[in-house]
This record gives C-alpha cells, structure tokens and sequence, in this order.
C-alpha cells in the first residue's frame, strides 16, 4: 500500500479573556506583589479565587491578601520542561497552600533535582521581573526557611485594574488525510482527477473519503472525472479573507465534473466575475508546482441545461 | 409508561452585544440563569441538574468550559452535562434538558447556553489551515451564498426578498429591549444599499457577532403547579443529523430539517403547521433563510416561501409571524442562538413578550440549525398542557 500523506498542522489562536471583578483583582494584585484569595461563606479562603462560592453558589466578593509564602501540599517532577512551561530546565509541579489559605495554587517549583523536594516544604514566592498582570507575574516557587511573611491587609482595590488578558493558546497536531485522498491527491499531481465510486449507490465521490457517507460502506474503485465540468451554482466574494491571497472580487463556485456524484469547490476565472452563471461549461487551469487547479475557465461550449445539473445542487 | 408533560417555567436572557467586557464567561451565563431562575421564582437548591450548551471550544479557546462554570450555576454536586451540535447546539441543549424531565430522570432542570464571541473569532475558528486543501473560503456566509443563490434559481424568487427579511427583522429587533443590533434608523433602502459581502448575500442581511447567554428551567407537572407564572408546555421536540456533504444533499431542503420537522408534528398532533402553529422562531443567519426554511418546515409548497415574506404573512403583524424577537439576524451568540429561538417560543405563548408578543399566540415553534445544514432540532410549544 503506497505511504498515507501526513503533514504538521498548527492551530493557534490569541484568545482574549473577559476577566470581570474577581479575576481581575488577583492577577492586577501579582502585578503589584499582592497575593489575593477570596474568603467563601463558610469562612475558608480560595487561592486563586473564584467569582461564585462551591458550596452555596452565591456571588463572593471578599478579597483577602494572603502571604507570598506557604507549603507543598504534592508536587510532580518534570524531567523534561516543554515550550511555554514556566522553567526552561527540570522543575517540580507543585500545589502550594499559601500561609492564610485554605486552598492550594498550582505552579512551578524551582529545585536542583526530585531529592530536593517533599510534601511539606516550605516555599515562597519568587517574582518575576517584569509584571504585567498575569500568573506569570509568579515566576516559580523557591525553597524557604525563614519566617512565615505576613500579609499587608491589602483590600483588593487597585488604580490601574486590568480587566483581560490575552491567552495565546497553540495546538499541534500531525495531519493526515487517509489514504483516498492521499491517491486523489497523487492523481492531481498529475492533473488527473479521480474519485472513488460507493458499490452500492454507485455515485463517484470527488474528493474521496474512502467511504460513502449515505450507505456507510467502503469505496475503492478508482473513478477519473472531468477535465470538464458545470458550475451548478456560486458567490461572488467580495470581502478579503485574512488568509487568502486572492484579489476579490473573486467567484467561488460548485463545480460538479463529468462523471462526479457532488460538486467540488473552485474559483472560476478567465471570464469576468460578473458573468460568471449557472451551467457554465468549465475546465481547470493548472499552474506549474500547484497541488490543485489554480482555477476554472470557461470551455466555450454551450451552458450545460439546467436539469442535467440540478440533482447535484 | 408514558413520558411526562415538560413545563417551561423560567426564561432568561442576557442583554446581548457585541462584547461584554465587564463579565467573565461565568459572569456571563450567571446573569442568565439567575434571571431563568427569578423568573420561575427558584433557588439553586430547587434545580437537579444542569445542561449547558455551546459552539466550538476554538471559538473561545477553553476547552471543557462546563467544567469550570459548574461553581457559577450552582451545579456543585449535581449532574451537568454539555451538549454540542454547532450552531443547533442552543436547541439540542434544550432537548437533552427536556428529556431528562419527560424520562422521569429529574424533577427539575436548569438548562443553558452561551458564546462570547469577542474572545475569540468564528471567521478564523471555522477556517484552520487544513493541510493539502486549496484555501477558498471566506467564512461562514461563502459557504451559504452558493446555496441561496441555488434557491433563487430554483424558486424563481425576485432579488428583492433576502433585503425584505432583514428589514423585517431589525425592526422587530426594536421591539426587543435584549436585541444586540437595535438600528433605529433602519429603512429597506439602507438594506439594499448595503455592500455585496458574498453576491447574493449582502452586508445588511447576515447576522452580527455578540455575545450572550440565555437559559430556561424546564420542570415536570408537579413542578408547573408550584410556577409563579403559566408554564409553555412542550408539545413536541427532535433532533435529526445528515452528513455536511453527500451525493444527493439537498442544501436548499435538507432531508434532515424536513424530517425532524415531520417528527415534531406528529408528536403535537399538527396536521397543517401553515394553520395550526401560530408563530415561529426560526434560524436565519443570513435572510434567505426565512424562505427556504419556510419551505423545509412545511409552512409553504416547495418554491412559494418567499410569497409569504413578499406578501408580509411572516412579518409582525402577520398571519405566520416569523422571529418575532428580531432573530438571529439581530443577535448571535452562536452556541446561545438556538436556545434564544427555543426561549423565545415561549415567552410567546406564555404572553411575556413584551412588544414584540404575537397577540394570542397558542402555539410556537422553535428552530435551530448548524453546521453545513447538517444539524437540526426544534421543539414546538404551547400555552395548554398536552392532553388536557
């Protein structure tokens, strides 16, 4: 079996994020060195804070400034720091209860090695440099052993609060299409087009999935289609997509090939965008390099009539 | 054993614009279902489950957000469960909620749905760079412009229709104090002056971007006695899927959306929903939708849905009013939108409406659909108890 097509695809996006009063107030307050838990109705303090209390679901709002020092409550070493991660060498994942809370913060401990590390140690915060709002404002944890630092009595009010974020979020897949689209795209590497026909309802799928999606049965007979085809029907796009590089205003068109049971997708040129229809008789035009047609043109023949196309809409 | 009667005997709803930067997510749907659950007169102790609902996690980048929003709408220690269907998601949510209350599972449940679209984009979310595939399309109104246009041809509709829905549904929106787009100068003329986005479809007649949250509390027989307010009794509900793409789809009518219709007619005993169904609240992110969907629900022959937008029958003061609330052309928090068109049925035949409330509406149906015509749900509702 010739090798399946695989290829890296990354989705990544910079989120923004809406942090509304309690939020804000935690991460405005590790701007300025404060630490901020928010105390629940039944009197415990959560670090980080949360806008709505576990238990009774009501709204919470009373902030309390705990110490920049506190406890390992379980950690996990990591042998190996990945892109993003708060070290770039080894480190310990700790839960650190902060002296005067009742809950634990995840985050990065600094340390030579796991031996340096057990339940029960005592940490404190180490602050990064430059602070803009963020837990990254923590840098890491480091070991302590001095005294339990004690809080400012902070109230949680700020000049200057920052109200979002933004949260560059990435994530890296390996890609493959499987192995029809992997011969189709073989075939177009050589300007042919085929498609794969359903055994059972005999219709051509262009591009193949390897499976017809109304019967659920594999496909395996290799079909070629086209070169020509109809366009069944199409838009006029009009606004510049961020990652297209197509002068608009541009035709983007169903085009069903000869022989093929759906349309595909194209964009039509080689004729003005205005009259471009319904029937028109197309080719595809490719460049030198190019995995797909670089468009359609019109063929010259006569429109194809509309009942011989208007299954395929 | 038969299903029990599901009641709806809370609605809220946020104010919905084009960024709530004042709220976090849980900030967001807090408001939601602390105003469902005022309206039903309820506490949180008073809810045994809740079913959120919402589009794509790339549409805001938190994955799982049920999770973390669990502390938010009082469901520590309860079940919550997310349901995603796209686009549909509002209304499939809906129906998962519904059914827990008519299989006897909970007594009470606290159902809801949300997008904050401005911490994310849907244009980039519905456009990764999928490897060896030609990058062709430009967002979601790229992809449905083909099939208007395929509907024109089919039907014959004049042009002038798509604008005539639009102008229809932002002057409704006016009408509705939780409308994101309220644009009070509005004239059919500003409509048809607006630019060609993707010829047929133009600027003026696609839904905006905003975000929003909306929730219901859905209850059983027992639980519509103690309702401070009348209950909308469910008549009717169902979801049906088909593949985005196939040999033989019908993207003007899908199959899907003509057969979850059927289903929900027939539980509600509806033999002619032209006559029968007093209003609609249907899912038209681009106003073509209005006739072609007119014509997959059955309330106009194949080919004579827009007749019943020309001729004014789906306007407010019509005979079969259609988005009422403004529509999704008018608000769009994607994975709430659906959800809106079921909540708003029922403010309609609990005659909470407001100015926008149909005079007399006795029955209602909401729809939603998602994906590339690919999701359906709806649910029919009605001011009187199924069987009484």
């Amino acid at each position: 079996m010739p090798e399946v097509l695989t290829a890296p695809l990354t989705v990544e996006f910079p989120f923004t994020r809406s942090l509304g009063p309690v939020q804000s107030a935690f991460l405005t307050g590790l701007r300025e060195r404060v630490v901020l838990g928010v105390r629940t109705g039944d009197g415990r303090v959560l670090v980080p804070p949360v806008e709505y209390d576990p238990v009774t679901a009501d709204e919470i709002r009373d902030l309390v400034e705990v110490a920049p020092t506190g406890t390992v409550t379980t950690w996990a070493w990591n042998h190996e720091p990945r892109r993003g991660q708060p070290l770039d060498t080894p480190f310990a994942w700790v839960l650190v209860r902060l002296d005067g809370a009742d809950t634990a913060l995840l985050h990065a401990l600094d340390a030579p090695g796991p031996d340096a590390v057990h339940t029960g140690m005592r940490v404190r915060v180490r602050w990064a440099a430059e602070r803009e709002g963020a837990i990254t404002d923590i840098a890491c944890f480091e070991s302590y052993d001095g005294e339990q630092e004690q809080p400012t009595g902070h109230s949680g009010e700020f000049a200057d609060a920052i109200t979002k974020i933004v949260t560059p979020a990435r994530l890296d897949y390996r890609y493959s299409p499987g192995r029809a689209q992997t011969a189709y795209l073989r075939a177009l590497a050589d300007r042919r087009t085929v498609g794969e026909r359903c055994p059972s309802c005999h219709k051509v799928y262009v591009p193949p999935r390897g499976a017809c999606p109304t019967c659920g049965v594999a496909t395996t007979e290799q079909v070629e289609v086209g070169p020509a085809g109809t366009v069944t029907t199409f838009c006029i796009v009009n606004i510049k997509a961020k990652n297209l590089d197509i002068e608009v205003p541009y035709v983007y068109a169903h085009i069903a090939l000869d022989g093929a049971g759906l349309a595909l997708h194209g964009r039509i040129g080689g004729i003005p965008y205005d009259q471009v229809r319904m029937g028109l008789r197309v080719e595809p035009v490719w460049t030198e390099g190019a995995r797909h047609p670089d468009h359609y043109r019109p063929t010259g023949e006569p429109d194809a009539e509309y009942d011989t196309y208007k299954e395929l809409l | 054993m038969s299903k029990e009667p599901v009641a709806v005997v809370g609605v809220g709803q946020t104010k919905h614009v084009a960024a709530r930067r004042d709220v976090s997510i849980a900030g967001l749907v807090r408001e939601a279902a602390r105003a469902a659950l005022d309206d039903a007169e309820l506490t949180w102790a008073d809810v045994d489950a809740v079913v959120i609902g919402k589009a794509p996690d790339f549409f805001e980048g938190v994955m799982m957000p049920e999770l973390y929003l669990a502390d938010a709408l009082g469901a520590v220690g309860k079940p919550m469960l997310r349901v995603h269907t796209a686009g549909s998601v509002g209304g499939s949510t809906a129906l998962v909620a519904a059914n827990l209350i008519a299989g006897r599972v909970h007594g009470t449940v606290l159902t809801l749905a949300f997008e904050k679209q401005s911490e994310s984009n849907a244009m980039w979310g519905l456009s990764l760079p999928i490897p060896f595939q030609q990058p062709l399309l430009a967002g979601a109104g790229g992809f449905f412009a083909p099939h208007v246009r395929a509907y024109m041809r089919r039907t014959g509709a004049p042009d002038h229709i798509g604008s005539l829905v639009a102008y229809k549904d932002r002057r409704n929106a006016l009408k509705n104090p939780c409308a994101h787009l309220h644009e009070h100068d509005i004239t059919l003329e500003k409509v048809q002056a607006s630019p060609m986005l993707w010829d047929p479809i133009r600027y003026s007649e696609t839904c905006p971007s905003s975000d929003g949250a909306c929730a219901m509390v859905l209850t059983d027989r027992a639980g519509a006695a103690r309702a401070p307010r009348p209950p909308a009794w469910m008549l009717g509900g169902a979801m049906r899927s088909e593949p985005t793409l196939f040999a033989g789809k019908d993207f003007v009518s899908p199959q899907a959306g003509k057969d979850c219709a059927a289903d929900v007619y027939r539980q509600a005993q509806i033999a002619d929903p032209r006559r029968d169904i007093d209003a609609v609240e249907m899912y038209v992110p681009f106003s073509w939708y209005e006739p072609m969907w007119l014509e997959n629900l059955g309330f106009a022959d194949e080919g004579e849905g827009w007749k019943l937008t020309e001729s004014g029958v789906t306007e407010l003061d019509g005979d079969l009013p259609v988005n009422m609330s403004g529509g999704v052309l008018s608000t769009n928090p994607i994975g709430a939108s659906g959800m809106i068109r079921f909540a708003e049925a029922v403010l309609q035949v609990r005659g909470q409406a407001g100015e926008h409330q149909v005079e007399g509406a006795r029955r209602v149906l909401g729809h939603a659909y998602g994906g590339g015509s690919q999701f359906f749900s709806m649910w029919l509702v009605g001011s009187e108890r199924p069987g009484s």
